[in-house]
């Protein structure tokens, strides 16, 4: 649905030139929700707006929907846009309109009727959980609502990919978990292709189905978040679950990745068994990711190195991620 | 020297002092008529026509946006930095050209709209300078036209500020309209100089006064007023 070719983008000129988009090319399967993850001068800025043309590459493509961005302008380029909603950390909202005038502006840009444009508003409004509120002006309304009536905005007009730049950083827990559980739900009911930038490991944990992680104006490892967590070295993986730094030992240390199945098995005590091994656990980390169970053992394994390869090829075989760090 | 003991002193005083408000109003109206329209369009110009403004290429030129932005800052600089008396003497050639005149209530206008126009292109330039650059980029990923971002989005949420820039502006027209009414430009002014000073009668003098006092309390609670009600911030 979005694929992005080897785009660069500098600013500044000379010695101060920084690039912010250093050759990046990723690719937003339709229907699922993108997450780009990454600190703030990443990049992830730039490359969000390039999406929707608000920042101009110096070179690469963005094509969106089969639609290449880059070589649109004017009328084609306005027409593409109401085809991508967007949504903001600073919900970027008009103070002097209410919640429904808000919503309005969309379809007023898109050229719909009076009628019609009320008759939507509430509708979207409706499906944010916002109904109660039309009349209300967004200094009157909370973080999360504020947020909602951005959703509703973005969405008022049938876009078929939202982009959410930093939509959740302005707001506490709940009110992010919140909204991250509305963007998914909307995803899947008006399916929605979502891309979305963040700071925060939360966001990918909860709702996305493919990640990126950013740095320095790179793209360092992009997939599925399955497959990032069960990849040796995943950045992703290691942010997410966070084992802290291996203490010395002078015996084997593997970690494992457990996602879905083998939670509930007894691995620990199986190895002990079967191994004869006296294993020591030096951290674990579990995360419910989509609502699966998923999670990183790092465990110690005393013994001869034939032993300790006889049990990780033993848990291998039993589907697990095994990594040998040591 | 007035007569105070004419019979008909008070009710010439009123006479003159409403003919003299008359003449304000009309001079200060038509005045702030233009100042609005044009200082309006100015001071969104100052504004957008900036490096990354939402008119740094007008026409798709970089090159007229810049020279845009340049000649409108020196010209309402210059506007601004010369003093009103001297604004007015300077402009009578200009004032004749336009209205065949540069006596009387309607040559007034002229050197008012030039010295009001500068000024509240600078008010309205704070104005929309303070609505947030996310109102812009939001509206742009909407798909807007420049036009409906400018009037939809710069100049809407700018209102309560513009309104307050108004009130303030029409107290300074206020003035000003004094001054051109001391050398020939009617209204208020021209009472209380005629009346007021040459004649030596206090009660003209501070008729106006008090009249410009209520005037300008009026005119900046009105504008006090609409931006407060104006303003959802």
């Amino acid at each position: 649905m979005i694929s992005v070719s080897r785009v660069v983008k500098s600013y500044g000129s000379g010695a101060a030139q920084v690039r912010a988009l250093d050759d990046v090319t990723m690719s937003v399967e339709k229907g699922e929700i993108f997450g780009v993850v990454g600190q703030s001068g990443a990049g992830k800025s730039t490359l969000i707006r390039t999406i929707n043309s608000l920042e101009q590459p110096d070179s690469g493509t963005v094509h969106v929907g089969g639609r290449d961005m880059t070589k649109l302008a004017g009328r084609e380029l306005r027409q593409a846009r109401h085809d991508i909603g967007m949504i903001f950390q600073h919900f970027n909202l008009l103070s002097g309109r209410t919640v429904r005038a808000n919503v309005e502006l969309s379809l007023e840009i898109t050229g719909a009727g009076r009628a019609q444009r009320r008759t939507r508003a509430l509708e979207i409004l409706e499906l944010v959980d916002l109904h109660g509120k039309a009349d209300a002006y967004p200094a009157q309304l909370s973080g999360g609502q504020k947020q909602r009536v951005g959703i509703a905005r973005a969405l008022a007009s049938n876009p078929s990919v939202l982009l959410s730049d930093e939509a959740t950083s302005a707001l506490d827990p709940d009110t992010t978990r919140q909204i991250l559980d509305l963007i998914r739900q909307l995803s899947k009911d008006l399916s929605l292709t979502v891309l979305l930038i963040t700071h925060e490991m939360d966001v990918v944990k909860r709702i996305c189905d493919s990640a990126a992680v950013m740095s320095q104006g790179r793209i360092l490892e992009q997939g599925s978040v399955e497959k990032l967590l069960t990849t040796e070295k995943s950045l992703l993986g290691q942010a997410l679950f966070p084992l802290g730094d291996i203490p010395p030992t002078s015996n084997a240390v593997v970690e494992i990745t457990f996602t879905g199945v083998a939670t509930d098995r007894p691995v620990i005590a199986q190895l002990a068994r079967q191994h004869g091994i006296d294993v020591g656990i030096l951290g674990a980390a579990v995360e419910t990711i989509h609502g699966r169970q998923t999670g990183r053992t790092r465990l110690e394994l005393p013994g001869d190195e034939r032993t300790v390869s006889g049990a990780v090829a033993d848990l291998r075989s039993q589907g697990l991620y095994v990594e040998v760090i040591k | 020297m007035i007569d105070r003991n004419d019979p008909y002193f008070w009710a010439d005083l009123l006479d003159t002092i409403l003919r003299g408000a008359g003449e304000t109003f009309y001079t200060v109206g038509v005045s702030l008529l233009l100042t609005v329209l044009f200082g309006l369009a100015a001071g969104v110009l100052l504004v957008t026509t900036e490096a990354h403004g939402l008119l740094a290429r007008p026409f798709g030129s970089r090159a007229l946006g810049v020279a845009l932005n340049r000649v409108l800052d020196v010209v309402v600089n210059i506007g601004r930095s010369i003093p009103f008396i001297i604004l007015m003497i300077l402009l009578i050639p200009f004032t004749r050209l336009l209205v065949g005149s540069f006596i009387g209530p309607t040559a007034a206008i002229v050197p008012l709209s030039i010295a009001g126009i500068p000024f509240f292109a600078r008010l309205v330039e704070i104005g929309i300078r303070e609505v947030p650059r996310g109102l812009v980029e939001a509206a742009q990923s909407l798909g807007a036209t420049r036009w409906t971002i400018l009037t939809k989005v710069l100049v809407a949420e700018a209102v309560p500020a513009l309104a307050l820039g108004l009130s303030t502006t029409v107290v300074g027209l206020i003035g000003y309209s004094a001054m051109v009414g001391a050398v020939g430009g009617g209204g208020l002014g021209d009472v209380a100089f005629r009346y007021g000073y040459q004649r030596y009668s206090p009660e003209y003098m501070f008729a106006v006064v008090i009249l410009l006092i209520l005037l300008v309390q009026l005119f900046q609670s009105l504008g006090n007023f609409a931006a407060r009600r104006l303003s959802h911030r």
